[in-house]
């Protein structure tokens, strides 16, 4: 199940003039992982997940994302992947109905699906009592979990999730990942970048970028023996202080 | 005291962001607001920082009336927003100046002040603020707050979205604050740092759950919580979920944290529990209470 790569990315770098933002990334993704992409701020990951979603075209490198070329073929990626950002994810001024179908209708669905596909959602979340409220009324928590939800419409092989928790009261911060688990145990690849690093634990793998590089990759345990650490902060701090 | 706030509320159209609430913060103490978005916290600023009238209450900060010495309270303290707020088209030392300037005072008469953080983004006092990392940005905005030697600071979610490293260096510079004197308040949504505090808060829906230091507020947290490990994550939590003694089921890290209903309960049961769910490399040990254990208690 685990075994086909579903990302694979052979030295991807980016630069600004003659600022290099990403310099000579390699690494895969297997189907169906929890990937965690952690580091410091500036560290270059917002970059980079640009160019794995197909919205940003890379210097120089290779990079395959759910079977198609970065390069070549950035409108596939979009079509077979879900993202969602902190900042932007969901239309504060339609309620929570109108958002699905208008991200449904986004993603090709067809108003059949859609509708079914509200459904699933309502009864899953338990929306039942806020889906005809705004959006923009809702609690941060619940937002985060609806906008989770309409990443995942269209049966996307993989989901990006840019610091999905930030600001996220801590019960639902673990419901949230409660429904990472759930959709990586589905067969979707979650790579997901976040600050907590409590959190970095809940990956099956995690890569801490630093200026621009990665500097380590591995399992949360095998990360902890290689900088003797005791957590996954230890690890983050030893390696990203020098 | 430097700041006594009492029976505040405020309420927006049907929502009471800040219901009743009460505390006090003493002279050169570092209070922390611990709780997430909605909580209330920035309200609760706003209303101290005199830029929001309360309906019910009263607040004195720095020995002022929240709203009979507004002026005065302006003059004495620092306030760094959530949102970053200086200006985004003038230059690093622009923004430092004008703070300055509409103080009435000067960057060098208060320079000793901001200079161990001022040093770290010197090099680029001719950057426009909007062209700052979001790491820069901080260590500006709090200059400009801290320029005119307020006595007491106010700091609204300044790690939010920050990487650790940053999120430690930003409170040593805090600690180091503190020592000069300076009363600090400050709010957070990590709970890691509310252990940094001298004493904490701990707000949900407009609501103060808690008031106390750090070390005292996770010993009433009423269960003995232990770690729970075994090799597939989601299926434990699934496993524990089901498991007709649990109390609480929580990932926390490597490990779940798992409190159990029985007053008596002994950790073999749920080994053997475990073992017939087909769970392998079963780790079950006591560990410690942590702030985020007992803020999930009480904002159950």
């Amino acid at each position: 199940m685990k075994s086909k790569n579903v990302i694979k990315v052979e030295n991807l770098t980016k630069k600004f003039g003659d600022f290099t933002a990403v310099n000579k990334i390699s690494f895969k993704v297997k189907t169906g992982e929890i990937f965690g992409f952690l580091g410091a701020n500036g560290a270059g990951k917002t970059t980079a997940m640009k160019m794995l979603i197909g919205i940003s075209i890379p210097t120089s490198g290779d990079a395959q994302v759910a079977g198609f070329d970065v390069f070549k073929n950035p409108e596939d990626i979009k079509k077979n992947i879900g993202y969602m950002s902190q900042k932007f994810a969901l239309y504060d001024d339609l309620t929570v109905k109108e958002n699905i179908t208008f991200f449904g209708g986004i993603y090709g669905l067809s108003r059949k699906q859609i509708e079914e596909k509200r459904c699933l959602l309502v009864e899953e979340l338990g929306l039942q009592d806020i889906v005809n409220e705004l959006v923009g009324s809702l609690p941060l928590g619940w937002k985060q979990k609806i906008s989770f939800s309409v990443a995942l419409l269209h049966n996307p092989k993989i989901v990006f999730l840019d610091e999905p928790t930030g600001g996220v009261d801590p019960i639902t911060r673990r419901q949230f990942w409660e429904m990472i688990y759930k959709t990586a145990n589905n067969g979707t690849t979650v790579f997901v970048t976040t600050h907590y690093m409590d959190e970095a634990e809940y990956c099956d793998r995690v890569s801490i970028m630093v200026d621009g590089k990665i500097e380590a990759l591995d399992t949360p345990t095998k990360l902890k023996e290689q900088f003797k650490a005791d957590t996954m902060n230890d690890v983050f701090l030893k390696l990203a202080r020098g | 005291m430097s700041i006594l706030v009492k029976n505040i509320t405020k309420t927006f159209k049907n929502l009471t962001a800040v219901n009743n609430i009460s505390f006090d913060v003493k002279e050169g103490e570092l209070f922390g607001l611990i709780g997430p978005d909605g909580a209330g916290k920035t309200t609760i600023f706003r209303i101290l920082t005199t830029l929001l009238f309360a309906d019910k209450g009263e607040a004195i900060v720095a020995d002022y009336d929240v709203v009979k010495d507004y002026k005065s309270i302006r003059n004495n303290v620092g306030y760094m927003p959530g949102k970053f707020s200086l200006y985004q088209d003038l230059t690093v030392e622009e923004n430092l100046a004008f703070f300055a300037t509409i103080f009435g005072t000067t960057i060098e008469k208060n320079y000793d002040l901001i200079k161990d953080i001022y040093i770290q983004i010197e090099p680029f006092k001719t950057r426009r603020a909007g062209k700052l990392s979001g790491g820069m940005k901080q260590k500006l905005a709090l200059c400009c707050a801290l320029i005119h030697k307020p006595k007491v600071l106010f700091l609204d979610e300044p790690t939010t979205g920050v990487d650790p490293v940053s999120r430690k260096e930003f409170w040593e510079m805090l600690k180091r604050l503190q020592k000069k004197g300076i009363t600090i308040l400050v709010s957070t949504p990590y709970m890691d740092e509310a252990a940094l505090c001298d004493r904490i808060a701990l707000i949900q829906d407009g609501k103060i759950l808690e008031i106390d230091t750090p070390q005292e507020i996770v010993k009433h947290y009423p269960k003995k919580i232990y770690d729970v490990k075994t090799d597939n994550m989601y299926k434990l939590i699934e496993c524990l979920n089901t498991y007709e003694h649990h109390y609480s089921v929580y990932p926390f890290g490597e490990f779940v944290h798992y409190t159990d209903k029985r007053e008596d309960f002994n950790p073999k049961d749920l080994q053997l529990f475990l073992e017939e769910m087909g769970a392998v490399n079963i780790t079950i040990q006591p560990t410690e209470t942590t702030i985020e254990d007992t803020f999930m208690e009480l904002a159950k």
